[in-house]
């Protein structure tokens, strides 16, 4: 530990654990006539984010990047007037990809600032549009495996025993296969005709191979948490078993699951971008970052803004998710911290 | 629910509890038979280890199993076998009939579930309250317990409460459904002496009121003295004695309950050294023949170590397990009666 601490690092450290705060709002005398008011986990946690400037960082640019990827394409329809998917027809040109900043006829406009793709598309628009897939993609993929991860994990560490073992041993069987492909295959067995049933074919795909350490998780949570004592008082006031996972346990291990969920988020995003560079993910005419990137490594030599926005984007945002997921771990789980 | 108030509430019959451990098998709790009448309170008393807890976990049934299993004998409750009844039955009898107060008020609570919602779950569950109505009877019973400003804490979290508030809350969520019986397994030991004093007194007076039973677990003496009928002292998985509260005081007839009463400190005595009993209790796993009390008696004798002592009744109430049961009366002051009971 770093040996100088402003007093209100110390004063934080000396809040952290939820036990300790626990133990000292006891020692302090009922009747001293000063309220006690506990600091919840949620704002002590929020607290400590706020002064980690990676994390800080990370929250307001993923914020930046969503709210433009929702409002961008509509606003360019209201300002320019054109969608994502609007290719010139007027003007026949063999050379439609302009680079940044540039009208049709080479002069500066403010029109097409990351310039326009092969068929005369406006870039930054169709990375807007590419961001709304991409980051859809991360979150639902991340809510199917944190669905299945925490019901399988939860399942497993309460009942313990023989079902924990078939259980584990099951996940610990698909760990050992190489997720990439396992994905591979799903989607190009189950080919959707649709884009948008393709879509949904991803969501399935990648949430369900991701939901593995998400499980390892939530059960090692409840296998501490499940022999303390409010279970078994739970249990003595006559609670199923159903209602004590879902409604007593679940929510203890809410922490580090959402630590773990944001930063599946970013992982899921690049399997996805992957995915689609190989040609297996988002159809056309729906993009994401990925398909415009494979798109765009085609003509690196001659048009690399088509590669560049795009990527960079992407980048931009991963990184900013994954300062924010630790951000968050550090927040939420101070323990780990002082190691 | 038919008039009984003439019979026992609960009638436990030779209950035998094992944990199959890597030690061998651990007699947690060996051929223990006991009766309650209603509104009564029966007292357990016993060191770490003897058997309390394991006693009272085993009449709900929430034994861990495994490695936990109930091997043999009877619970019954109001006439009915609980150890035969099914999963789902027994789950309508916790918490509606029979309830339970933990030793812990600091780890009882869920730390991540407001104080209402916990008491309202009671309720809810076994009483079809609506919502509504669970939270009203959630505010009532903390107003009962003495939760000053009930309306207000209730939507706290359990660790904006101090330990002797937690423990008034535990007892509210026991007795939110008005349960016939009541098993407080050590409600005080983690409580300071003026909170213990409190929450004590709550108890009597709630039972006064309602007419529910009560179980007692506890290793404290002086609360058992103050507040229980009917007292069991357990060793090793064993009862030893088991007697009226009053005549177990003024007569034990075992040497293990004279142990306890002498290692009581005495406060009009400014010095002088405490008495303890010697030695450390038993490794229930592995039991010699004999007495499992006879290497730290005082008063043991060479049959102690060879056969097991027999249950002796001394009288009408009362019974221990000891070869010289009678002798041991008799010194404390008592005449035993003529009835021999194995």
């Amino acid at each position: 530990m770093v040996t100088q601490k402003s007093t209100d690092e110390q004063q934080d450290l000396i809040h952290t654990p939820p036990e300790v705060a626990i133990a000292e709002a006891d020692v302090r005398p009922a009747e001293a006539g000063e309220f006690v008011r506990g600091t919840s986990l949620w704002r002590d946690a929020w607290r400590r984010l706020l002064k980690n400037k990676l994390a800080v960082f990370g929250l307001v640019v993923v914020v930046l990047i969503t709210l433009a990827s929702i409002a961008g394409p509509t606003l360019i329809k209201r300002t320019f007037g054109f969608t994502p998917d609007y290719i010139p027809t007027n003007d026949v040109k063999l050379i439609r990809s302009f680079p940044p900043f540039t009208g049709p006829d080479g002069e500066f406009s403010w029109a097409h600032p990351m310039g326009t793709d092969n068929a005369g598309r406006d870039q930054f628009a169709r990375v807007l549009q590419g961001g709304q897939i991409s980051l859809f993609v991360g979150i639902i993929s991340t809510l199917v495996s944190l669905l299945i991860g925490v019901s399988y994990g939860a399942i497993a560490g309460y009942f313990g025993g023989r079902i924990d073992n078939v259980m584990m041993r099951l996940v610990d069987v698909l760990y050992s296969l190489p997720y990439i492909i396992v994905v591979i295959v799903l989607l190009s067995m189950f080919r959707s005709q649709t884009a948008r049933g393709q879509l949904i074919l991803l969501f399935i795909a990648l949430g369900s191979v991701s939901w593995l350490t998400m499980a390892r998780i939530v059960r090692g949570q409840v296998l501490s948490l499940k022999n303390q004592e409010f279970v078994l008082a739970a249990r003595a006031t006559g609670v199923s078993g159903a209602r004590i996972i879902f409604r007593h346990l679940v929510p203890n291990t809410l922490g580090p699951v959402i630590v773990y969920a944001t930063l599946t988020i970013p992982q899921i995003m690049l399997t996805e971008a992957f995915l689609s560079f190989l040609g297996f993910g988002v159809q056309a005419p729906l993009a994401s970052w990925g398909s415009l990137a494979a798109d765009g490594v085609q003509n690196i030599a001659i048009f690399p803004w088509q590669l560049i926005f795009p990527g960079v984007t992407m980048a931009l945002t991963l990184f900013s998710l994954n300062f924010l997921g630790d951000g968050l771990r550090d927040a939420l789980d101070p323990q780990m911290r002082t190691v | 629910m038919a008039d009984r108030s003439n019979h026992n509430l609960l009638e436990v019959k030779n209950l035998r509890t094992y944990f199959d451990t890597e030690d061998g098998i651990v007699k947690a709790v060996d051929d223990v038979s006991f009766q309650l009448k209603r509104g009564e309170t029966l007292g357990i008393v016993g060191e770490s280890g003897s058997g309390k807890s394991v006693t009272n976990l085993s009449i709900i049934r929430l034994i861990p199993d495994p490695p936990g299993k109930i091997v043999s004998g009877e619970v019954i409750f109001n006439g009915s076998d609980l150890l035969s009844l099914p999963n789902e039955a027994i789950r309508k009898i916790r918490g509606r009939r029979i309830a339970m107060i933990f030793q812990d008020p600091m780890t009882s609570l869920n730390p991540f579930m407001k104080i209402s919602r916990q008491l309202m779950e009671m309720t809810q569950l076994h009483l079809g309250h609506t919502t509504r109505q669970a939270y009203d009877h959630a505010i009532k019973m903390l107003e009962t317990v003495g939760i000053p400003d009930a309306r207000a804490r209730a939507d706290n979290y359990p660790h904006e409460f101090s330990g002797g508030m937690r423990q008034r809350v535990m007892i509210a969520m026991a007795l939110s459904c008005e349960p016939e019986l009541l098993i407080a397994d050590e409600p005080t030991t983690a409580l300071d002496v003026t909170i213990q004093a409190q929450i004590l007194e709550l108890i009597k007076t709630l039972k006064r009121e309602t007419g529910t039973s009560v179980i007692l677990i506890t290793h404290d003496l002086g609360v058992v003295a103050g507040m229980t009928d009917h007292v069991i002292v357990m060793y090793a998985g064993k009862i030893f004695e088991q007697a009226r509260t009053t005549e177990l005081f003024s007569l034990p007839g075992n040497p293990y309950t004279k142990g306890l009463l002498r290692s009581v400190p005495d406060p009009t005595a400014e010095q002088g050294k405490l008495y303890q009993i010697p030695g450390l209790p038993p490794d229930v796993a592995h039991l010699k023949p004999g007495c499992p009390f006879a290497p730290r008696c005082d008063r043991v004798e060479e049959i102690c170590h060879r056969e097991f002592p027999p249950f002796v009744q001394l009288n009408a109430d009362h019974y221990s397990l000891c070869h010289f049961a009678r002798e041991v009366y008799a010194a404390s002051g008592g005449t035993p009666v003529a009835v021999e009971t194995v």
